[in-house]
């Protein structure tokens, strides 16, 4: 609903080789093994947990080590119980915000939400073309009257100089299609696609440390 | 069925049916829809937009639409007597323009100049590009690309009205995935453009809007069996896909508590077969497109491929109202097989001069079977949504025939 052609070409991919809500719990769980700092976030959108069950999805996530969980179309009026339910097993229910969303829902939304916020940068769908930085910085502004929760900005974000000017005023950069686009090219050589994905990382990491001295 | 639900009062405020319905969508269309539903809830009680909308509906869609009795078919049955509601008769073919007509209206007094619709069959999209034509508007229709290769007339008839027919090739490539697709345009252009949702199904106010623009068939069925018999007819019975043509029947009779409600969904070859399109009958409760209903999905959520011979009823969801119609028991559903949908598609043919939509054709069927199970005093009124014209390729297909 919210994904652009890249991410969604991503879902049928990852669909058509058997994935489910179940296996993604069980990549966590492996990730877990070797990893237990990273702070780890779903995000997906609601039927899949609905039909697991909300109570089991909790569980299930809580015993994996998942930390968070953005269910995108999940807006606050409808979120309260699976948010307690989540936040009750100490994992952070996470939240969009749009450029068109008012104060109201705005208020609205800070009150369920843990962890951090996730501003959308435009009106598109995920991996969609260029951002206003000025109009997100404006934005953003808005929202930190309203809450002391950290802000993540993403949709458009595709390269370092971007992801530099996001740093200036966002508390984190999403990096989606970009990194998606990359492990979708180079599907066949496995090397060469963590080699790819890791220079297109650390230019971004790079360029927002250098632009944020 | 002894509730002392008062069936006009909902949804509530939110676009709940119980615990069906709702706003399941991205925080990117929550203002759209914010919006809408303040335009809508203006609409709906100003007496200008409803004159416009009565005149439009009589001069430009030819309404009221008749209800013929259809004695022959009756008589061979041999049971209840048999009354057709005629959206059939309507401009463009089917009821589908009931609702473009009204959503039409709303556009324009939003101040939005670029119309977006989904379509299965291409009715609701021909219905679109109907309305977007007559109001000067640019239109663009959301249609999967195998329901393309199916309906290539509607396809032509849509292009020839102005709109562009974009076609879907992610998913399944039919209905549910040019709805995703639609949905994705409006969250990118939602300053110009309106969505005009075809059925009871998406995010609030979406189901209560298309009710009410659809409740027209009802309300006339109401008055015109009461005229002509002085009482309400014993049964209603309508095809369900998303469920606009039902739930217009529907609606004006739910506190009607003697009046027995069917929908009948498409059993496809056959709900053990897998290959179906009957949500309610086999599904369960989930989320897709914006609502809570039922949905046929697998064991991991999945949205699953559906199938029927109507493209019309090819949907894995439905609308949240009758998910919770069957809950409470105000409505039964039912499904009838592709073949027994044919078998009342070439019966209506033949013996009453009707070609009706092989959507229409499902609840023709299930009245095959209702019918001689009353008795003849008994009344049933079955909503003929649409005319068959753009089927005949597909039924001279399934005969072996290549026209």
């Amino acid at each position: 609903m919210a994904d652009g052609p890249i991410i969604q070409k991503a879902c049928e991919r990852a669909l058509s080789q058997g994935m489910s809500l179940r296996g993604v719990l069980e990549l966590v769980r492996e990730f877990r093994r070797t990893d237990v700092d990273t702070p780890l976030v779903l995000m997906g959108y609601l039927n899949p947990i609905e039909s697991m069950g909300f109570d089991a999805f909790a569980a299930g996530a809580r015993e994996a080590g998942v930390d968070g969980v953005l269910t995108v179309d999940l807006p606050a009026e409808e979120a309260s119980e699976l948010a307690e339910l989540l936040a009750a097993v100490d994992i952070d229910p996470i939240f969009l915000l749009a450029p068109t969303s008012s104060i109201e829902r705005i208020r609205r939304t800070v009150e369920l939400a843990r962890g951090y916020l996730y501003y959308v940068s435009l009106k598109g769908v995920t991996g969609s073309a260029a951002l206003n930085v000025v109009d997100v910085a404006e934005k953003l502004a808005m929202i930190r009257t309203c809450t002391g929760l950290p802000l993540g900005v993403g949709f458009g974000i595709k390269d370092p100089p971007t992801a530099a000017a996001i740093a200036q005023i966002a508390d984190a950069v999403v990096v989606g299609s970009a990194i998606v686009s990359r492990i979708a090219e180079w599907a066949d050589d496995p090397e060469r696609m963590r080699r790819e994905v890791g220079h297109l990382v650390s230019a971004m990491r790079q360029a927002m440390s250098v632009d944020s001295v | 069925m002894h509730s002392p639900v008062n069936f006009s009062q909902f949804p509530d405020q939110a676009g709940h049916f119980g615990r069906y319905g709702g706003r399941f969508v991205a925080e990117t269309l929550m203002e759209a829809l914010h919006e809408l539903n303040e335009a809508w809830q203006d609409c709906r009680n100003d007496p200008d937009f409803l004159a416009e909308l009565d005149t439009d509906l009589a001069r430009y869609v030819g309404r009221p639409t008749p209800i013929y009795y259809a004695e022959r078919w009756s008589r061979q049955l041999g049971g209840a007597q048999i009354y057709l509601k005629r959206e059939d008769l309507n401009h463009t073919g089917a009821h589908k323009i009931n609702n473009t007509v009204g959503q039409g209206l709303l556009a324009k007094r939003m101040g939005k100049t670029r119309l977006i619709a989904e379509t299965g069959a291409g009715q609701h999209g021909v219905a679109s590009a109907t309305i977007a034509a007559r109001l000067g508007m640019e239109c663009v229709v959301y249609m999967g690309a195998e329901d393309i290769q199916r309906q290539a007339i509607n396809v032509y008839r849509m292009r020839l009205l102005g709109a562009t027919v974009q076609p879907v090739t992610s998913g399944s490539r039919t209905l549910k995935d040019a709805l995703n697709e639609a949905l994705r345009d409006w969250v990118a252009n939602v300053d110009n453009t309106f969505y005009m949702i075809g059925t009871v199904a998406g995010p609030h106010p979406y189901p209560l809007m298309v009710r009410e623009f659809q409740a027209v068939i009802g309300r006339e069925a109401r008055e015109q069996m009461l005229a002509d018999h002085g009482c309400l007819p014993d049964a209603l019975v309508a095809c369900v896909g998303g469920g606009s043509n039902a739930i217009g029947l529907f609606h004006p009779f739910l506190n009607d508590s003697e009046v027995a409600i069917y929908g009948v969904e498409a059993a496809g070859s056959g709900i053990d077969t897998g290959r179906h399109a009957a949500t309610l009958c086999a599904g369960r409760s989930g989320v897709l497109h914006g609502n809570r209903t039922y949905l046929l999905s697998d064991e991991n959520g999945q949205i699953t491929e559906t199938h029927s011979v109507s493209a019309g009823l090819d949907y894995p969801g439905v609308g949240p109202e009758h998910a919770w119609l069957k809950d409470i028991g105000r409505a039964q559903y039912v499904a009838v097989t592709d073949a027994e949908a044919l078998r009342a598609f070439h019966d209506l043919t033949r013996i009453e001069g009707i070609i009706p939509a092989l959507e229409s054709s499902h609840a023709l069927a299930y009245v095959t079977q209702l019918a001689p199970a009353l008795r003849p005093d008994q009344r049933i009124v079955v909503n003929l949504s649409g005319r068959g014209d753009k089927d005949i390729y597909t039924v001279a297909d399934l005969d072996g025939i290549q026209l």
